[in-house]
């Protein structure tokens, strides 16, 4: 079970679109999986022939936890049974989970106070990685299992069956975790999804307020350049091919993560590690309630063309509850605009473990001084929220001025 | 085409956006971003829809225009008689 997005603890594998002896390739969709909240498609990051369907439809486990096995193209003809296989479903960087964790299924070593602690949290014991002597489980494993979100909940009696202990999740980092126990999770009602919504963010941004210290800032911006381009081009472009003034915001963040390595990446084990591309998390509300920010992969690479169509397409897919699970895991960086909600600005939380978030409010006329003389200018306030553990506020207002300075260059973007 | 057929296009591009609200609920002289909670990017796949549907392109000077059902309909009512009918019209 991949980890779709930093807020997910656990999924309900809810269709195969695989058998076993079909022959997969690699980005292939699989299955369809139910996070907390929305219905996601995993993509494949292996090619060979599925050996072995390993969880059940309907049924809910954590994640890390093998979904099935498959065997290389080479090894067509049977191997060795019992040999490790390894699990389709690990997908690219899993930042949200640090992989020096270390598994330990011991919950009789638990210290009584750990017991209590898990107990008080709510967190299932078998999930928890022990740091004491001989891997006991700790009260301050304990605490920061529940506080990072990667322990899993304990079933509530009720809903809980006793299920027998599988092997140990293999994962290609070489990290493993155990399954917990499952218990089926019938398919979701509406009402029941928007608990379960509010609940995953619920979790994610109290760790992030928690554990991130942000810093904030914030530039107000001259449009005036960039809108006028704007407007001069979508005179020209048919209807179905207008540009909005988001996709140009869009593109100078993406373009400024580019450029500034060190604002587009993850804070994991108290260290920035850089993100390979820039994968522009983009924060979709979905109507209702609810906030999804699944990713626009290499955005910084995209025209302006492709980025609209991009957009379009992830608002689409997000409210009829159909994306990938590359887009859920990859953002690199996000930004959340709230323009057109009317705000003049955000000071946004920061989608952990990333180690940025870029807001825009309002494009609005206001009155702007340039060179002793007063104008009315349209402006939008560009605000970022970064991590100060990976870096500082010089180099964030480094980063905006960047953003200000490409979109002062629109036929560049 | 018709008002009536116009209010159809129309209705018919917002539900397509919004499929959560209820067309008789929509109160004609509100407008659409406000009262049904749609950003920029619903808007122009709205005029998208509008002009697949009628063949009317609405310029962007223009938006301000068809902010409410009322005014659009009036809008559309108005360019149809300005501007080619390239579309098939819905049945």
């Amino acid at each position: 079970m991949p980890a779709l997005g930093a807020d997910m603890e656990s999924g309900t594998l809810l269709e195969w679109y695989v058998k076993p002896g079909d022959t997969v390739k690699r980005g292939e969709v699989v299955a369809l999986v139910d996070t907390n909240k929305a219905e996601i498609e995993v993509e494949i990051f292996d090619e060979g022939v599925i050996d072995q369907l390993l969880v059940a439809e309907g049924v809910r486990v954590p994640v890390g936890t093998v979904l099935a096995t498959i065997r290389p193209l080479a090894q067509r003809n049977g191997a060795p049974a019992g040999s490790p296989s390894r699990a389709p479903a690990p997908l690219a960087p899993s930042p949200a989970r640090p992989p020096s964790m270390k598994v330990s299924v011991r919950p009789q070593d638990g210290h009584p106070v750990a017991r209590r602690a898990a107990e008080r949290l709510g967190v299932d014991l078998a999930t928890v990685s022990g740091s004491g002597p001989d891997g006991a489980i700790t009260k301050i494993d304990v605490e920061r299992a529940a506080a990072a979100g990667t322990a899993v909940k304990r079933p509530s009696a009720s809903t809980a069956a006793p299920a027998p202990v599988r092997a140990v999740a293999g994962r290609r980092d070489g990290q493993a975790r155990a399954p917990a126990e499952r218990h089926e999770a019938p398919a979701r009602a509406p009402a029941e999804r928007q608990d379960a919504m509010r609940e995953a963010i619920a979790a994610l941004m109290a760790r992030s307020k928690r554990e991130i210290p942000h810093y904030y800032l914030e530039l107000q911006i001259d449009m005036s350049r960039a809108l006028a381009w704007l407007h001069e081009q979508n005179l020209r472009r048919p209807v179905a091919q207008r540009l909005l003034s988001s996709a140009l915001l869009l593109s100078a963040a993406a373009k400024a993560a580019a450029q500034m390595p060190e604002m587009n990446g993850f804070w994991v084990d108290g260290a920035f590690r850089p993100g390979a591309g820039v994968h522009l998390g983009v924060a979709i509300s979905l109507r209702g309630g609810g906030l999804i920010a699944p990713a626009l992969h290499d955005a910084d690479h995209k025209t302006l063309d492709e980025l609209m169509a991009g957009v379009r397409d992830l608002v689409a897919r997000a409210r009829a509850g159909r994306l990938r699970s590359s887009e859920m895991s990859a953002p690199t960086i996000t930004v959340t605009n709230l323009g057109d909600r009317g705000v003049d600005l955000v000071h946004g939380v920061i989608y952990a473990p990333q180690v940025a978030l870029i807001g825009f409010g309002a494009v609005r006329e206001r009155p702007w001084a340039v060179d002793g003389m007063l104008g009315v200018r349209p402006i939008v306030i560009a605000t970022l929220a970064a991590d100060h553990r990976a870096g500082d506020g010089h180099t964030g207002a480094r980063f905006l001025t960047i953003i200000d300075q490409r979109l002062q260059r629109p036929e560049e973007l | 085409m018709t008002e009536k057929q116009l209010r159809e296009v129309v209705l018919r591009a917002l539900t397509q956006i919004a499929p959560d609200i209820d067309p008789t609920e929509i109160d004609p002289d509100a407008e659409f971003v406000e009262q049904l909670d749609i950003d920029s990017m619903d808007f122009l796949n709205i005029i998208v829809a509008i002009n697949e549907q009628t063949g009317i392109e609405i310029p962007e000077r223009d938006y301000a225009k068809v902010s409410t059902l009322n005014d659009a309909i009036g809008y559309l009512a108005a360019a149809q008689t300005t501007q080619p009918v390239g579309a098939q019209a819905p049945e």
